[in-house]
């Protein structure tokens, strides 16, 4: 009792804050909050003043003035009567379809040339090494020059297919034209359309989604179908025949939906300047996607050899030694563990994809660096508006990828009881 | 005690930067010794180095002959080179002094972008050429064309609303500076390549077979282009604009480089008296430089006329007739107000 009564309580001295273990983390945390405000504010007021001098403002209005300009690949509907954020969203879209595509096609090249790398096979792993150190180790920039050079300058011109003795000729039967603009192909037509369903700035097709639909009901047919298979199986020790059932469930209704709608493939021709009809990829996408998958495609077959080289050697040699041949023990065994190693740095990849998709000026790809950050910046001369949007973009779209893969991470990541 | 003193440096720190940001251009300039003008990655002609490194040409003209009015040597001037994207940002900003980079003269740039243009130098319109394997003599006969374009200028504009109103389609394939395009359309990855009709001439002055390419006759826009300087500070902007008006006035009066010794000793014409600083009048004194700005201004490239004629003009590979740009006096468009 007497001890306690003798504790000063109540003197609080000032250099408490600092001396005393129980105040000081709160003391430090509070003077970098202090500075750290203070460092921000001073930005923020350097820039407003700064802007103030020049007599210029902070102001997002031109987002909605006419653009101007054309655009040559969109996806949603847009003119050069359309407005600016019109134009925002179509770089965007290319973006997105540019990332999506080259994180899928990467992670394809990464996972072979990964589990080929440790082949036993002395000219199929030192191929693969040649192939990693040689895009990991240039830069990506280049990488997409030599492949847009590669292909402006190989390639014919769509001249070249004209005339009656044409140097150049389509292949697969007048299907594809590869010219130095782009690759003409065939594209899907439906006699009797289904129309097209208005959601504003796009126009979705009736008929995809009646195709969509018809797809996935197959597929839950099938799955279905296993299921019941797998019944009958464990209850009689027999499985019944089901391929020419799972044949029909996959096959015959997509075929009738095709036959009903009129589907027919429309070959690109020769008209004027260029081919018309048909569908076209131009070279400025093409050389963007090989190089990101490439070159991304190294790294990831890095990150996949890690993977695989983290699962000790007892794991194969057990599925060895249950007969499992090597093939199976690399799908069911090795690659399944592997995956808990591999996806955290696949994430940082797939950002690396999302964002390396902004060189994409260099070939004249019009993404959103091209379009918000390129045209619409410099016709409109709001520099700081157009960049802090774009931060914010590519900062959503980041966020949107690393969130949805870090779910996929934490479903394959090793579950501890 | 010591904060004080840190407070105090702080304070003369901030003075000082403050002091830096508002002083003048010309001060600026005089302090540095140098100036920074924006030029092009390489427009033949107007800006482009030459085999010895030197930049040369009819853009880079204005800025030699800016830089010897001010620093009394054509040599003091850094060039610094834009794309048509990074142009305005740099000039803004501040990087550079003056921007000399065939950049057209509207609206929007003047008022809303915050620039003053210093005049024009060289009048123009956009135009298109095209190999004459094509066989197309209009631009009419343009529907459904793969076209190369610089971003970011206004000739992307002008694009895009001729072939709308004339109901046209078109491709285009966005390309950041001249060499690029050059190469896209040498490649045959475009069909036609449009830009100011005097960079068409200019870049195809550099073909291995210039002959096989034509200009088609449509100038389906108005180019005027000329030097520009940021908004803020009109003692810089008189500065450009009236070494400008000194190069013309200097063809119009017949003062050349051949000449000015000659006529600087004084003449019976008080206004080349007045020009060259042989008169009592200080014209140099009222915009803040040296008596002699335009005398200076001239010897560093002649006078407007030879300058056209030595980077641009009939005898130049490039090859481009005076045309709006001639004198008023026959005809053009180049004038100078008065020297008084």
């Amino acid at each position: 009792m007497a001890m306690t009564s003798d504790t000063p309580s109540s003197s609080f001295r000032l250099s408490m804050l600092i001396y005393d273990t129980r105040y000081r983390s709160i003391t430090i945390q509070i003077v970098f909050l202090f500075l750290i405000t203070m460092g921000f504010w001073w930005l923020v007021d350097n820039t407003l003043v700064n802007l103030a001098e020049k007599g210029k403002d902070i102001d997002f209005s031109f987002l909605g003035a006419r653009a101007g300009y054309d655009i040559n690949q969109r996806l949603v509907d847009y003119s050069s009567d359309s407005i600016h954020a019109t134009a925002w969203l179509v770089g965007l879209l290319n973006t997105i379809v540019l990332a999506v595509v080259a994180c899928i096609s990467a992670t394809v090249i990464g996972v072979i040339a990964g589990v080929l790398r440790l082949s036993n096979n002395w000219i199929v792993s030192k191929l693969m090494s040649i192939y990693v150190e040689m895009f990991r180790n240039v830069p990506l920039l280049l990488w997409i020059i030599v492949f847009f050079a590669v292909l402006t300058e190989v390639t014919p011109a769509p001249n070249a297919f004209r005339g009656e003795n044409p140097t150049a000729s389509m292949l697969f039967g007048d299907a594809v034209a590869i010219t130095n603009r782009g690759t003409y192909l065939p594209a899907p037509l439906f006699d009797r359309s289904l129309g097209q369903i208005d959601i504003g700035v796009a126009h979705l097709s009736s008929n995809y989604l009646v195709i969509l639909a018809v797809i996935i009901g197959s597929i839950m047919g099938y799955r279905a179908l296993q299921r019941r298979a797998t019944v009958v199986q464990e209850a009689t020790g027999l499985r019944p025949t089901t391929w020419w059932k799972s044949a029909l469930i996959l096959i015959a209704p997509i075929v009738v939906v095709l036959m009903a709608m009129g589907f027919h493939l429309e070959y690109a021709t020769l008209q004027g300047f260029n081919f018309s009809g048909g569908g076209y990829i131009r070279n400025s996408y093409i050389a963007m996607w090989l190089a990101l998958t490439f070159y991304t495609g190294a790294f990831i077959a890095e990150n996949v050899r890690a993977g695989i080289l983290a699962i000790s050697s007892g794991q194969s040699e057990a599925a060895f030694a249950l007969g499992l041949r090597p093939n199976r023990t690399m799908n069911l065994v090795i690659l399944p563990q592997a995956l808990r190693v591999i996806i955290p740095p696949l994430i940082s990849q797939y950002l690396n994809i999302t964002k390396n998709t902004s060189l994409a000026l260099a070939v004249g790809y019009m993404d959103l660096r091209a379009t918000l950050g390129g045209i619409t910046l410099n016709q409109t001369g709001r520099e700081l508006e157009c960049m802090m949007l774009l931060m914010l973009t590519y900062l959503v779209l980041s966020l949107m990828i690393s969130g949805a893969m870090n779910i996929y991470n934490n479903s394959v990541k090793l579950k501890e009881r | 005690m010591k904060k004080t003193v840190f407070i105090g440096a702080m304070t003369a720190a901030a003075t000082l930067v403050a002091g830096a940001a508002s002083a003048s251009v010309l001060d600026e300039v005089k302090a540095r010794g140098e100036l920074n003008c924006g030029v092009s990655t390489g427009v033949n002609g107007f800006s482009a180095p030459d085999s010895a490194g030197e930049w040369q040409g009819f853009d880079v003209a204005v800025c030699r002959a800016v830089a010897a009015a001010v620093l009394g040597d054509p040599k003091k001037v850094k060039f610094v080179t834009t794309t048509g994207q990074t142009r305005f940002t740099a000039l803004s900003s501040g990087e550079i002094d003056m921007l000399a980079r065939n950049t057209t003269w509207t609206f929007s740039r003047d008022t809303d972008l915050k620039f003053t243009f210093a005049g024009v130098n060289y009048y123009d319109g956009q135009g298109f050429m095209i190999n004459k394997s094509m066989g197309v003599s209009s631009v009419k006969e343009l529907d459904g064309a793969t076209v190369c374009i610089q971003t970011g200028t206004t000739t992307e504009l002008n694009l895009a609303d001729y072939f709308k109103a004339n109901n046209m389609k078109y491709e285009p394939v966005p390309i950041e500076t001249n060499a690029e395009a050059q190469q896209q359309y040498l490649a045959g990855a475009c069909d036609v390549y449009t830009t100011d009709a005097s960079g068409l001439a200019a870049t195809r002055a550099t073909f291995a077979d210039p002959e096989n390419h034509i200009l088609l006759p449509e100038i389906i826009s108005k180019e005027p282009l000329g030097p520009l300087v940021a908004h803020g500070d009109d003692q810089w902007a008189d500065i450009v604009r009236w070494t400008m008006n000194a190069l013309v006035a200097a063809e119009e009066l017949g003062i050349t480089s051949a000449n000015i010794e000659e006529l600087s000793k004084g003449t019976e014409n008080p206004e080349i008296n007045r020009m060259l600083g042989s008169s009592d009048d200080d014209l140099g004194g009222m915009i803040g430089l040296e008596k002699t700005w335009a005398k200076q201004a001239i010897m560093a490239g002649g006078n407007y006329g030879e300058i056209f004629a030595t980077n641009i003009g009939e005898s130049t590979p490039i090859g481009l007739a005076r045309g709006l740009n001639a004198l008023w006096t026959q005809g053009g468009l180049q004038y100078a107000p008065p020297f008084r």
